[in-house]
């Protein structure tokens, strides 16, 4: 057995710190991979979902709207903009004791997914919230007229009347959270950005690094086309 | 027949920056199940208010307001989603559901009312039918046109069996030829459905083509209220008027008579027309009494299928002799001379 494949047997990289060896990366970088899509599509389960609940609270209870409520509205409306602004390497700190009474552990991906949501969730309920006020409230007030209940219009009628534009947004997430993903590495997060961090900045093998933003400027375009196709079918436009 | 709508002293007040906006002023009025009932005023009068406090969208601030056997301003919010499904409405922006198809536009109320599947969608066929778009059924509303448009959102309004029909400028956005395919549906809905129908328009054309009663709207306050024919034949507030000046130009205005005493000889008459009266016979005898005269301005349409409108002569002759033909005239219609 060589030095080389020996090095690679038990683990370590002394061979592979000059450029890309797709015999050693690739697996890795394929396993980064999954981890990163692991984390942002779990984030975007979770964080999006409750992003849409609280921008549907936001929306109905700000003055004017179906369930106006002032008190609900600015406890909310606060709420959302001391949690939002906070950068998230600090939020990710801020949220490790949280993390750790979850799931026991702060390492890996899925408690990153804890923190990720945390912060995903104040961002998505700004957008969902921004994309509801474009409804015409014409349509909301035919629906009352017909008698629905003002949980019965939130429920089956807000989203689908705003979906076109809330695709764009939630695609606009995707990559905000693709970000996130890489960023939560730096405190042992696991992905692409922890490939990208160990294996090339590191130990300064910049061929890592330029795979790494390749893959990543692919999934993101991916996803931005994806989005896009999607949102224009639904605005049949 | 007791009223299937009636305002009793009813007012809204709105909060404003600016303070408190009277937007229904003290309103006492009757709708009679089976009637098209129009309202008409400027924009600010308070008719789209007035409209949306029949079906609670809007709640009155005083006052009681029968609809359909219910005073709505005591109901609960849970009761008036109740009352609702019994009261359609349509608007000027149609305000279908961009995200369903014509068929989903016309079954909400249907679900919302908690019908089977089987029965919503044979109920869903008769409605497209009844307005002409049974073939639309699987489009969404942008393909179609302003007019079709309106036709999904009287089919939606309808779809539940109301008994009352609400029209809040339903042909604003229309042009004038769409406008009168949809006031011919109206009036279908009104005859062949029985429902009674309350429009609100600040187009005199609109109710002079299907209302039967019209109330004129002006700052909050009823400012006239009566047949179609009497409050636009016999008008006593400024705004009515000004709302009849606006579709039948037959009564010249001080500048028309200015140019008109210019231009003729003799004294300015302006003559009422109404069916029966007998203007042609008294003109007739203009010549006996040594009296010449020339028709000089004037207009004569027709409203609620009766004659309507006036005539401005110019009389050239001795003043004895005018004198004595003005009081033919006088004797068969109303006479304004020109002062």
């Amino acid at each position: 057995m060589s030095a080389a494949a020996l090095a690679t047997a038990v683990g370590l990289a002394a061979a592979n710190d000059d450029g890309f060896d797709w015999a050693f990366h690739g697996p890795k970088l394929v396993e980064s991979l999954g981890e990163t899509l692991y984390m942002v599509s779990a984030t975007l389960l979770v964080g999006g979902g409750l992003g849409l609940v609280l921008g549907l609270a936001l929306y109905t209870t700000r003055r004017g709207g179906l369930l106006a409520n002032r008190a609900v509205f600015a406890v909310l409306n606060l709420v959302v903009n001391v949690f939002r602004p906070i950068p998230f390497l600090i939020l990710l700190m801020v949220i490790a004791p949280l993390t750790v009474a979850l799931l026991g552990t702060r390492l890996g991906s899925t408690a990153m997914v804890v923190s990720m949501s945390f912060a995903a969730t104040f961002g998505v309920s700004r957008i969902v919230e921004q994309n509801l006020v474009a409804i015409d409230p014409g349509i909301i007030e035919a629906a009352r007229a017909t008698g629905a209940s003002r949980w019965r219009i939130v429920t089956t009628l807000l989203v689908p009347e705003a979906l076109g534009p809330l695709i764009l947004g939630y695609t606009f997430v995707f990559v905000a959270v693709v970000d996130m993903s890489a960023l939560a590495s730096i405190i042992d997060g696991g992905g692409l950005g922890a490939f990208a961090l160990d294996y090339g900045y590191k130990r300064w093998n910049f061929a890592v690094v330029w795979v790494t933003v390749a893959v990543i400027v692919v999934l993101v375009q991916v996803a931005q086309s994806l989005g896009n196709r999607l949102s224009r079918r639904v605005l049949r436009r | 027949m007791s009223p299937i709508i009636e305002f009793d002293d009813v007012t809204k007040v709105f909060e404003s920056p600016s303070g408190p906006v009277r937007a229904v002023d003290g309103i006492s009025l009757s709708i009679e199940p089976g009637e098209v009932f129009g309202v008409i005023g400027y924009s600010g009068a308070g008719k789209s208010t007035l409209v949306r406090l029949i079906n609670g969208l809007e709640r009155a601030s005083s006052g009681r307001l029968v609809v359909d056997g219910d005073d709505v301003t005591r109901l609960t919010e849970a009761q008036l989603e109740l009352k609702r499904r019994r009261i359609g409405m349509i608007f000027q922006q149609f305000n279908l559901f961009r995200s369903r198809t014509v068929a989903g536009n016309v079954g909400f109320p249907l679900k919302v009312a908690g019908w089977p599947k089987a029965d919503r969608d044979r109920r869903i066929a008769e409605l497209l039918d009844f307005v002409g778009l049974l073939d639309r059924a699987h489009d969404h509303p942008e393909q179609l046109s302003g007019g079709q448009k309106q036709r999904v959102g009287i089919a939606r309004a309808l779809a539940a069996q109301p008994h009352i029909l609400l029209a809040d400028e339903c042909t604003s956005a229309l042009d004038p030829e769409t406008t009168q395919d949809v006031l011919r549906l109206l009036r279908k809905v009104n005859t062949e459905l029985g429902v009674t129908v309350v429009v609100i328009t600040h187009e005199l054309d609109v109710v002079r083509a299907i209302a039967d009663r019209v109330a004129v709207l002006e700052k909050g306050r009823v400012a006239e209220l009566g047949s179609v024919f009497d409050v636009f034949t016999r008008p006593t507030a400024d705004v009515t008027r000004r709302f009849v000046g606006t579709v039948l130009h037959d009564r010249p205005r001080p500048t028309d008579v200015d140019r008109l005493r210019r231009s003729h000889r003799g004294r300015i008459v302006t003559a009422d027309v109404r069916d029966g009266s007998t203007l042609g016979a008294v003109l007739g005898s203009a010549g006996e009494l040594g009296v010449t005269f020339e028709i000089v301005y004037g207009g004569i349409g027709t409203l609620q299928d009766r004659s309507f409108g006036s005539l401005t002569l110019a009389l050239d002759g001795p003043d004895a002799a005018v004198d004595a033909l003005v009081d033919r005239l006088r004797a068969v219609t109303p006479v304004e001379v020109a002062s």
